[in-house]
């Protein structure tokens, strides 16, 4: 399997709040302790962040509020200007560029959506939708097709002219992924977008969300507080803490081994079947393993496992394109979910 | 018994302790001190009492000097000052005199008695109809009949022409208030030093009485409704940048988050994100504008606003009751017709409106339509039919004279009566407090304050109550202070006294306090000038019906602050009270009124502020504080002058608004509120 190549890169990035927060990184060599921050009086939101997302993937940052996720994504976007550090997206450093060229950016290959929806109160769900096409410029037979169509594949069709406030949570954020889909972005930025929702409707959210995905293949980064959310989504993970990164990697990766005590605590509760997926437990297909029931190769082993009850003892394994790729035994599922 | 309410009084024994020990301790001892320094003082150090004349500032006469200065001789090279302020009152009387013109006047060829109409004004029908059609588009039917009434009212009872005038004047200030509020608003909020350029101005502006506002305007501008509208605006616009300020300020995060993400631009940014969303709250400063448009233009008449204000000012004058009450009640009746409509369209504009699909620009605005057809139609026929342009004077009610009638009556049979309260009241209650404040030794009394500024707020608060009575001392306004002072204090306390127990009867009454509700919101929406006039009719002139006005103009926040600040305590400590076995009064006293405190400090305070605002314009009465320095100092275009006694006004209010609010904040700390 090759490795995608990375959309956006983020390389040493600093976010001390306090006075004259960028000279006294300087002084630091771009690297300050701990200590040292805290001795200057200032306040480390995102500290000495290097990590990378790749073409195509879903990846999820996770932490407690206060972590300085936040923060981070906003750093990525330039909402908030790093202290220090280098943001690479599609190998252009996004600090160093100018004004005119960040709004450039953002009008046509970022999207993002908001944790509290960030609807215009003023404007119908059409409007709403078609708001970014309206800001490029964009003429208004255009833009409304444009964002009627956005409308149906959020399954909102029907519901063009009423106000955000006439909605229901989940359907608002709809509204708001429709609108953060509308410019095409080639980097989509998810800020805590279901955390304000219900449980159940959350859960819907979610499905809904790796239904567009599948169909959409955007660059996803993902922020939210929620462990079990992060490892059902997420390509990669990245735990933050106290604005650092502490462990990034696979969901299987940071529940198999979790790299300190504080990562553990969020995968002790976390049932191992599922989250290793089947492309992980599967071993090579033998000639003819496509004749059974088949499970997707994303798909985890908790899943899997009730095709079992109808008495086979093993299942193909396929990938996304339905070419079978493994197989996958009886007896490694049984044993992995007596794990618990 | 020990505790009805055992958290609070926890929070009592923690951090109150050290307080209460201390505190009165330190109280005494400086209380002490000061009135051993009153009694005995004085044969030592007679300058602590009277401040020496020879040391006085002459800070008016600089002023007056300095805009002397301005007047004739300032110059930004290409064009004098005169030329800008001609500038200006030529470029605001262009929309006036359109205004003017289409409500009142009719547009004129000529000038003076000479002039010739060419086109009539609109008829008193077309002006109903179009009200009633807005009244309808905002707010329904009831609306529509509440504003036809109300303007009808103008036309029966003869007071059409006055009102337009008033009308003309607020349609040409208001919407230039709002404006340049927003304006200024949107300024300040993308620059932060200008809004910490702008925000002790605006603290400044908002407790100058309006008086004074009034004396420099005149200078600079001269007598007549440009100068009034100007005035308006200066007026009216500071609350309207603070709301713009507040609006834009409380849009959430994520909005302007989002505004980034889509690629705005600076100007979208502002006029395609913030000011949208921030829409209703920006709505309730259009409503604020619009009423105290009204409220200035009122007393602008002062400086040639005419209209109403003129007619009620006129009518004080010649002590012509049952005119100024006709006036009055025509100001009354404009005043609730404005403020409920702008209620209205702030509502109907902030809310979103449902696409209107029709075909056709005529199917698409109705209301425009039929305000163009019923403007065509009434000129029209206006040219046939005279009693369609102007309302018939046969069929004008003119209720002057009964109330100069009742006034008589009341007057011969209850003159004694009233005559008997009034005095009672000054012999016992106003004049010796007066004495009482008038001996006081300025040097004591800035000392006391001082110490009460750092009691309740540290330094800063102490360095601001010490400099500002020094201020009203070395300007040389001492004496006339301490008047103001005492009226006001009367004022306030009476004021207080009878807002308190309206106040905590109707809050735990829903239906008394939505009736409550309905008047003080009435009260607080009639223009100060109003109330002068019931209270010269009952008393004549002087302190005492002052003091009556005062009261009855202040009273509204004493009640609403009461009530809210009751109604807000948690009704889980009120029933963990009941449970515990509280009687009512129990409840009352110790629950309810207890947590109310910051609350009732607060409308304390806003009593406070509404009756130094009100004593100014009790200058018409006949009072001698410094609102009657103000006043004259107006007679005169005397500019220093009314802008020190100004200042000296705002000094009062300052002081007492600190040191209340510290109060407040130090309760509610106490309490364990904040």
């Amino acid at each position: 399997m090759t490795t995608p190549e990375a959309k956006l890169v983020c390389r040493n990035v600093w976010k001390l709040f306090g006075a004259d927060a960028s000279g006294f990184l300087a002084a630091h060599d771009g690297q300050p302790e701990t200590d040292a921050i805290t001795r200057a009086g200032l306040v480390g939101a995102v500290r000495r962040v290097d990590l990378d997302v790749r073409e195509g993937e879903i990846f999820v940052i996770m932490g407690l509020s206060g972590s300085g996720k936040s923060t981070l994504v906003r750093l990525m976007s330039r909402l908030i200007e790093p202290t220090g550090g280098d943001v690479l997206f599609k190998g252009e450093n996004l600090l160093k560029v100018s004004q005119a060229r960040m709004i450039e950016i953002r009008r046509h290959q970022m999207g993002m959506v908001f944790q509290h929806f960030a609807l215009l109160p003023h404007l119908t769900v059409l409007d709403n939708v078609a708001f970014p096409l309206d800001i490029q410029g964009m003429s208004r037979a255009a833009r409304e097709a444009r964002a009627r169509e956005m409308i149906e594949l959020v399954g909102l069709a029907g519901k063009e002219s009423a106000f955000p406030r006439q909605l229901s949570g989940g359907q608002q954020q709809r509204v708001g992924i429709a609108r953060s889909l509308a410019v095409e972005p080639e980097i989509w930025f998810l800020d805590e977008p279901f955390s304000a929702l219900d449980p159940l409707i959350r859960r819907e959210m979610q499905d809904e969300f790796m239904r567009l995905q599948t169909v959409l293949h955007k660059t996803i980064v993902f922020i939210t507080h929620d462990f079990d959310e992060a490892i059902r989504l997420a390509d990669r993970i990245a735990i933050m803490k106290d604005g650092e990164i502490v462990q990034a990697g696979t969901p299987e990766d940071i529940v198999l081994t979790p790299a300190t005590s504080y990562v553990a605590e969020f995968t002790r509760s976390v049932a191992r079947a599922k989250v290793i997926r089947a492309r992980s437990l599967m071993v090579a297909a033998k000639p003819g393993d496509a004749e059974g029931p088949t499970v997707s190769d994303r798909s985890n082993i908790a899943d899997a496992a009730p095709l079992f009850l109808d008495g086979v003892s093993y299942l193909g394994v396929t990938d996304d394109t339905g070419k079978l790729v493994g197989r996958l035994d009886r007896d490694a599922v049984v044993s992995l979910m007596l794990q618990g | 018994m020990t505790s009805s309410n055992p958290s609070m009084t926890g929070t009592d024994a923690r951090q109150g302790q050290p307080m209460a020990s201390r505190l009165p301790l330190a109280w005494l001892t400086v209380l002490g001190a000061f009135v051993i320094f009153w009694l005995f003082a004085g044969s030592y150090l007679p300058a602590a009492f009277e401040y020496p004349k020879e040391h006085v500032i002459k800070l008016a006469k600089w002023i007056s000097a300095a805009m002397k200065w301005l007047i004739d001789e300032a110059s930004f090279g290409l064009f004098s000052f005169t030329d800008l302020t001609r500038f200006i009152s030529a470029v605001l009387d262009v929309p006036y005199t359109v205004a003017a013109s289409l409500l009142s006047t009719g547009f004129l060829e000529g000038s003076g008695s000479s002039a010739i109409q060419i086109v009539p004004p609109l008829s008193w029908i077309a002006v109903i109809g179009l009200v009633m059609l807005l009244g309808h588009w905002l707010g329904g039917r009831p609306l529509a009949l509440l504003s036809g009434a109300c303007f009808l009212f103008l036309a029966v009872f003869g007071q059409w022409t006055s009102a337009m005038i008033t009308l003309a004047s607020i349609l040409v200030a208001a919407p230039l208030g709002v404006l340049f509020g927003l304006l200024f608003g949107i300024a300040a909020w993308r620059w932060r030093w200008l809004e910490r350029m702008i925000m002790p101005l605006l603290d400044l502006m908002q407790t100058i009485p309006v008086f004074a506002y009034l004396v420099p305007v005149l200078f600079l501008f001269g007598f007549g409704p440009t100068a009034a509208v100007i005035a308006t605006l200066i007026f009216a616009t500071p609350p309207m940048i603070r709301i713009a300020i507040l609006s834009l300020r409380a849009v959430p995060g994520e909005i302007i988050d989002l505004g980034h993400m889509v690629g705005c631009t600076e100007r979208q940014m502002t006029w395609r994100v913030m000011v949208p969303a921030a829409r209703e709250s920006l709505m309730v400063g259009m409503n604020q504008v619009i009423m105290l448009s009204l409220n200035m233009v009122i007393i602008a008449s002062m400086i040639g606003a005419g209209g109403l204000g003129f007619d009620v000012l006129a009518a004080l004058r010649r002590l012509d009751f049952g005119a100024g009450l006709e006036a009055g009640f025509a100001i009354v009746a404009l005043a609730i017709a404005m403020d409920r409509l702008s209620q209205a369209a702030a509502e109907k504009l902030s809310a979103p409106s449902p696409e209107n699909n029709a075909s056709g620009f005529a199917a698409r605005h109705p209301y425009l339509m039929a305000g163009v057809a019923l403007v065509l139609f009434t000129s029209a026929l206006g040219y046939m039919i005279p009693a369609i342009r102007t309302y018939p004077e046969a069929l004008q009610l003119s209720t002057g004279t009964f109330w100069s009638e009742v006034v008589t009556w009341i007057n011969i049979n209850f003159f004694d009566t009233l005559e008997a309260i009034k005095n009672a009241m000054l012999l016992n209650v106003l004049i010796p407090f007066k004495r009482f404040l008038g001996g006081l030794p300025w040097l004591g009394v800035t000392a006391l304050l001082g110490f009460a500024g750092f009691r309740l707020g540290g330094w800063r608060l102490a360095l601001l109550t010490t400099c500002l009575p020094l201020f009203i001392a070395v300007t040389g306004q001492w004496e006339k202070a301490m008047i103001t002072v005492y009226l006001c204090g009367i004022s306030a306390v009476l004021a207080a006294l009878i807002g308190l127990p309206i106040g905590i009867y109707s809050a735990t009454r829903d239906r008394v306090w939505s009736w409550v509700q309905v008047a003080i919101d009435t009260l607080q929406t009639l223009p100060s000038f109003v109330y002068l006039m019931p209270a010269v009719m009952l008393f004549r002139v002087g302190d005492f019906t002052a003091m009556i006005a005062v009261v009855a103009f202040a009273i509204a926040p004493a009640i609403r602050y009461t009530a809210l600040g009751i109604r807000k305590v948690d009704p889980k400590l009120i029933e963990a009270g009941r449970a515990m076995g509280c009687t009512e009064w129990q409840i009352l006293t110790r629950i309810r009124l207890k947590l109310a405190l910051p609350e009732i400090l607060l409308g304390l305070n806003q009593t406070i502020m509404f009756a130094l605002s009100m004593l100014v314009i009790t200058a018409l009465v006949g009072t001698r504080d410094l609102g009657q320095e103000v006043y004259i100092a107006l007679t005169k275009a005397d500019t220093g002058r009314g802008l020190v006694a100004g200042l000296s006004i705002a000094a009062i209010a300052i002081i007492a608004d600190r040191l209340i609010s510290a109060g407040a904040i130090h309760a509610r700390r106490r309490l364990g509120l904040e």
